[in-house]
């Protein structure tokens, strides 16, 4: 049995409150057993087969493909059950929760999806769900908050700061700093303290394994890129792992670059970061000179925080992987020409990998994008903007 | 041992509390404003984002500190992200100790992640102390406790900073647990609001810290003299309850 992995580089550890030590020993070395336990294994297989509806398909975006002059892959994280990569996470871990015997779980959410697929989970395994919410962002994903009601979860507004995902996640660990014997607490992105970035590394490294199998299937030989957003890092976290010992796959993150990285607007903490300790973990922050953590800014939601995983700071640093920003604008058009061009309406997380790709086209070789999740939940914001189409649009 | 937070309610009445403070406390605990603290309750929690708002910094702590050090010993409860910005662990404990800190509470740098920190700390003169909660394990508290300077701070109940109407009855075990793995004083904070709350915990502690309470008080004062009086006639309370 392996243990998990609590730095990368010099980045990651357990920056919390003591008194959270002994749960996140608790989880670790639950974790290390279940992941080698061929039941534990199986039962998660069977939920990804018959629950989620894995495996999601490599889709060849055919149009896509004419439009940017090489040939795309859209790896349909949107068909998931629940409607994006979230839900492999979430239903792993409430797994795991129900396995240590842990009767309540908490979640934070943003863009209102991981809140969505945590309180699926805990309908699934019959288990009490409370999720964390910035009152913006319940302002501007409605529809996911309905959601969450209808699925038997509480969802608690977070009003401190921007009201934004950083403070619904603040606020998750005040709870579980509080209830953490009875609690456990479902992260919902590839951060926080030792083991969290490790363990939702490993639940979402299946989009990659998929993936990997699928494009060699399909092409005979792997992508030249594989291209993601980026915003705590999940879903690029686990489309990447599987092909980071393949030299010759370009690995690219696609972080929000808001109004401009230029403008103290955007949420791009690995392009204009900081080492610095946000949430629990050492990796690159959006922070000021004296250490304060600074308000991110993406129309996305779930891209719109300040920190991102360390796993990402140090592939990084270590030149494995390259990481650009879109903005706002651009991903908005993106999402209006993905929905036209290929009938697909992708998340506006998602569409920033669309944006970049639509800049980024030609040359050898195919690429295997991620399309994290789908974009219902966004229709209201893109509207609001006037950027959805429709009548003289 | 009450607590405060530097430039809160504002920079005069943040001010008046420290020196109220400085004429009646044993050691005071001088929090530096942080954006994201994650071991605070709501009360301090407010009071952080609203000396924020009014312009407080490291650097208001600091003068605080300067103005009231060497009256009283100042430990300061600072985030880890702000010990390590300003130039790292070795910058902020020249900083502290030039402006005449004896210590300072990181209250999210566990023992693994707290070598470099004290090293630096160490080797300035600055007491980097650690805490033990009731989640702590036994064997981990002795190793706590073994690398202790200063005091070891217990956090007396599992939760955030913030008052509460009853301790956990466990209390009065983990501070005798703790007195024998500590070869330095033990101090109690984390839901102490009233002054029978402080003589039930000094009757076994070495130290009690007071914190939401007084912040609460200064923040509800309305004005820099009114501030310094509240929390001023709860200290003497709390001695005379105390019997010290």
């Amino acid at each position: 049995m392996s243990a998990v992995e609590e730095r990368f580089g010099p980045y990651g550890g357990r920056y919390v409150p003591e008194t959270l030590i002994a749960a996140l020993d608790e989880l670790a070395a639950a974790w290390a057993e279940a992941r080698e336990d061929p039941e534990f294994r199986e039962r998660l297989a069977t939920l990804h087969r018959d629950f989620i509806g894995r495996p999601t398909p490599l889709y060849l975006a055919e149009r896509l493909s004419e439009k940017t002059g090489r040939t795309v892959y859209l790896k349909r994280e949107d068909l998931a059950h629940t409607g994006a990569h979230k839900i492999n996470n979430a239903v792993g871990q409430v797994l795991l929760a129900q396995r240590m015997g842990k009767p309540r779980v908490i979640a934070e959410t943003g863009a209102g999806q991981h809140g969505v697929a945590t309180a699926t989970a805990c309908a699934l395994f019959g288990l009490e769900c409370v999720v964390y919410m910035g009152s913006e962002d319940i302002r501007r994903q409605r529809p996911n908050v309905e959601r969450m009601g209808l699925l038997g979860a509480e969802v608690v507004p977070v009003d401190a700061g921007a009201r934004t995902l950083k403070e619904a996640v603040s606020a998750a660990i005040r709870d579980w700093v509080a209830n953490v014997e009875t609690t456990h607490y479902v992260i919902g992105s590839a951060v926080g303290p030792a083991p969290f970035p490790a363990l939702v590394r490993d639940l979402q490294r299946v989009i990659g394994e998929e993936a990997r199998e699928q494009a060699l299937a399909a092409e005979g030989s792997l992508p030249s890129r594989v291209i993601a957003c980026v915003g705590g890092g999940s879903n690029s976290i686990g489309i990447f792992t599987p092909f980071v010992d393949d030299a010759g796959v370009e690995l690219i993150g696609v972080e929000a670059a808001g109004e401009g990285l230029d403008t103290d607007r955007h949420g791009a903490s690995l392009g204009k970061g900081s080492t610095g300790v946000l949430h629990g973990s050492l990796s690159s922050v959006i922070a000021d000179e004296e250490g304060q953590i600074l308000e991110a800014h993406s129309i996305s939601a779930g891209l719109d925080y300040p920190g991102v995983g360390p796993e990402h700071a140090f592939l990084r640093d270590s030149g494995r992987a390259s990481y650009f920003a879109v903005t706002d604008a651009q991903a908005l058009s993106a999402f209006s020409e993905l929905s036209r061009l290929e009938g697909i309406i992708p998340a506006l997380e998602s569409s920033h990998a669309i944006a970049w790709l639509l800049e980024n086209g030609g040359g050898a070789g195919y690429d295997v994008l991620c399309l994290s999740g789908r974009g219902d939940k966004d229709l209201a914001e893109v509207i609001e903007r006037g950027a959805g189409g429709g009548a003289g649009g | 041992m009450p607590y405060m937070m530097a430039g809160y309610p504002d920079w005069e009445s943040s001010s008046a509390v420290a020196e109220a403070y400085a004429e009646s406390a044993d050691l005071v605990e001088l929090g530096v404003p942080f954006s994201d603290p994650l071991a605070d309750g709501p009360t301090i929690h407010a009071a952080a984002t609203a000396a924020l708002a009014v312009g407080a910094t490291l650097e208001t702590a600091l003068e605080i500190c300067e103005e009231i050090g060497e009256r009283v010993p100042v430990v300061f409860m600072v985030y880890a992200n702000m010990v390590l910005a300003h130039g790292g662990a070795d910058v902020f404990a020249r900083r502290a100790l030039a402006a005449g800190a004896a210590g300072a509470i990181v209250p999210d740098l566990p023992l693994e992640e707290a070598e470099g920190v004290r090293t630096a700390f160490d080797d300035a003169g600055l007491a980097l102390v650690p805490l033990v909660a009731p989640t702590t394990p036994a064997e981990r508290r002795a190793r706590i406790c073994a690398a202790a300077r200063g005091f070891v701070y217990v956090v007396s109940t599992v939760g955030t900073t913030g008052e509460r109407d009853e301790l956990p009855a466990e209390l009065a075990g983990l501070i005798s647990a703790t007195k024998e793995d500590a070869e330095v004083p033990v101090a109690v904070g984390f839901g102490i609001g009233t002054p029978g709350q402080a003589a039930e915990v000094g009757r076994v502690a070495d130290g009690v810290i007071v914190g939401s309470r007084l912040v609460r008080a200064a923040g509800e004062a309305g004005s820099a003299d009114a501030a310094a009086e509240a929390v001023g006639s709860f200290l003497r309370e709390t001695r005379v309850a105390l019997g010290s």
